[in-house]
């Protein structure tokens, strides 16, 4: 999680950033995944095995977050992409100096 | 037949604009989409008018999806905490959507606008979902929703300025990791008591009456994660930019509607829930959001006078006006909560007008509007600078004005606070309020060269007008917004009390 955030925060490439969101966002869905672990427990299919199972709640909701996770995903991608066609160049440093240059 | 819609109606409000969406994005004509929004958004006011009818009567609604009672099933609560800002949402999303029509016609490829609406529709719909919903799950997918759609909104000012596609960028990243904070929050929360349903969270967070650590580190993921979005003060930064790239209609959806909504579920989460640890709760609002709130009042008003480019010095206003209304919530009495939620309604209201206005000067001018373009602008077109000067005048505060019941609640409530200190800032922030919009004033009717008034469009200066009116009106006759804001306030601070 805290890797991802790094990768956001110091990464000039914009596609990077794309790729660090998206690893801070599977941490936290692993995060909630393992919220759902119960000792012992197997998974929520009805068996006369099992005395406990996992909680699927979580599950059911951390497939919801990758949904929108996935969608978050392909529009920063769009978007780098549109970024690249208008500017030709996806580094953080060099667009800002040409945003310099077009205000003098 | 007509009574099934009816009974199914804080649904409706939120999945029939979904839906429609869904449809009009595949409409290739260029007036069609327009309509087909027009005709939903009727509807949609009509079934918040009918959900004020039923409150009146009952007080609150539950609505249950697929009849799963909560805590299993999510849910949506209406009562008096949101039915006024579910009014006023219907309202201003109307005249928004009419103004729209012609501003995107010269800003967007024609050709596109079936999507631009869709992605519209979607904001609404989902704006409205953050409005409604009673689980802290399910306003995360409504928040994530909202901000693509509005990301998407964003980016289609490219065709005006490539600077738009780095704000929609900057939007995304940050919006995200704030999205994410809060899931976290909420991850926290239900390991600790299993349950989503945020009736059902107070009562099962009761049972750890002294606190544990792991929900306050929940609480405190949501808390920031919500402030990122509602951009309080050092976490505004993605708001100025992307306000001000934004396509100007867009830019009044939003600056109007889009943070006030988060504002609002904010305080629903601290006053309804986070209640139930004073110690935790006066923590974070005496050390966290009562410093923050003036900062940002002091700070976002003392860059706005520096901006040269209208919407952004607008954008930067839009912070300082953020900070009124968290100071407002900060306060922990009826009166605070009282007079925060008076000011979403007013602040709404004045932002959504400046901005349409703005927006009008932006097509009429062929550029971005910027401080030296404005010359003559107040003879050139009056009855659109009008409204500005008026919308503007309220922005500051003046007496006739609905910013002025804002700000005469705010200094009732800070003074039965006795914070002394506060009223002296907002005094001063509201006296340099005076001078970045002297500013404009003075280019629109001081300067030298005179112009002839031109023809202006009447489907764009009516909306602008309506807008305006409003704030005379509720300027002189508050009653509506003063008690739909007690009447929330009551409900929130009910709880604390008990």
């Amino acid at each position: 999680m805290v890797g991802g955030l790094f990768i956001i925060i110091t990464s000039q490439n914009y596609l990077k950033k794309v790729v660090g969101l998206a690893i801070f966002q599977t941490a936290v869905f692993v995060f909630f995944v393992s919220l759902a672990k119960v000792l012992d427990g197997t998974a929520p299919i009805l068996t006369k095995m099992a005395n406990a199972y996992s909680n699927p709640l979580p599950h059911v909701l951390i497939l919801t977050a990758i949904v929108v996770g996935v969608a978050t995903s392909a529009l920063g991608l769009a978007l780098v992409l549109q970024i690249y066609k208008n500017y030709e160049t996806i580094e953080e440093k060099e667009i800002e100096s040409l945003e310099l240059k077009s205000d003098k | 037949m007509f009574d099934i819609f009816l009974d199914d109606a804080p649904a409706l409000v939120v999945v029939l604009p979904l839906l429609i969406s869904a449809i009009i994005a595949f409409m290739p004509s260029k007036i069609w989409p327009w309509i087909v929004s027009i005709i939903t958004l009727l509807l949609h006011l009509f079934l918040s008018l009918h959900l004020l009818k039923e409150i009146s009567v009952s007080g609150l609604i539950i609505y249950e999806f697929g009849n799963w009672e909560p805590p299993w099933g999510i849910s949506f609560k209406i009562d008096g905490v949101n039915i006024g800002l579910q009014l006023l949402f219907s309202i201003f999303v109307l005249v928004s959507t009419f103004y729209s029509r012609k501003i995107f016609l010269n800003e967007i490829d024609y050709r596109d606008s079936g999507k631009a609406y869709s992605l519209w529709l979607l904001a609404v719909g989902s704006l409205n979902g953050i409005i409604l919903t009673n689980d802290i799950f399910n306003l995360f997918v409504f928040l994530e929703i909202s901000a693509l759609a509005s990301i998407s909104l964003i980016a289609l000012g490219a065709g005006q300025n490539r600077n738009a596609l780095l704000a929609a960028f900057n939007y995304l990243i940050i919006g995200a990791i704030g999205a994410t904070f809060y899931v976290i929050g909420v991850g926290f929360a239900y390991a600790m008591t299993g349950t989503l349903n945020m009736n059902d969270l107070v009562i099962q967070l009761a049972q750890y009456s002294d606190g544990q650590l792991a929900i306050f580190a929940g609480m405190s993921f949501m808390l920031i994660g919500l402030m990122v979005k509602a951009a309080i003060f050092p976490v505004h930064i993605w708001l100025p930019p992307a306000y001000s790239y934004a396509p100007s209609a867009v830019s009044t959806l939003l600056a109007a509607l889009a943070t006030k909504t988060i504002l609002y579920f904010f305080v629903r989460l601290l006053y309804e829930i986070f209640i139930i640890y004073p110690s935790y709760l006066s923590l974070f609002l005496d050390f966290v959001l009562y410093p923050l709130s003036l900062l940002a009042i002091f700070i976002g008003t003392v860059i706005a006078i520096y901006q040269d480019d209208i919407k952004k010095l607008l954008a930067f206003s839009s912070i300082a006006q953020i900070g009124y209304i968290t100071l407002a919530f900060s306060l922990k009495d009826h009166s605070g909560v009282a007079s925060g939620f008076v000011h979403i309604f007013n602040h709404a209201l004045i932002k959504g007008g400046l901005f349409m206005a703005v927006g009008y000067f932006a097509i009429l001018y062929k550029d971005r509007v910027t401080l030296n373009s404005l010359k003559g602008f107040g003879y050139k077109y009056p009855i659109t600078s009008f409204a500005l000067l008026i919308c503007g005048l309220s922005l500051i505060g003046l007496p006739l004005t609905n910013g002025f019941i804002s700000k005469l609640y705010l200094f009732q409530a800070l003074y039965t606070n006795q914070m002394y200190f506060s009223i002296a800032l907002v005094a001063v922030s509201s006296a340099l309020a005076v001078v970045y919009f002297w500013k404009i004033v003075e280019q629109m009717w001081f300067s030298e060269v005179k112009f002839k008034s031109e023809k202006e469009d009447a489907y764009i200066y009516l909306p602008i007008w309506i807008v305006t009116i409003s704030i005379i009106v509720f300027g002189i006759y508050s009653t509506p917004i003063i008690e739909f804001s007690n009447l929330s306030a009551d409900y929130l601070i009910s709880g604390y009390q008990n």
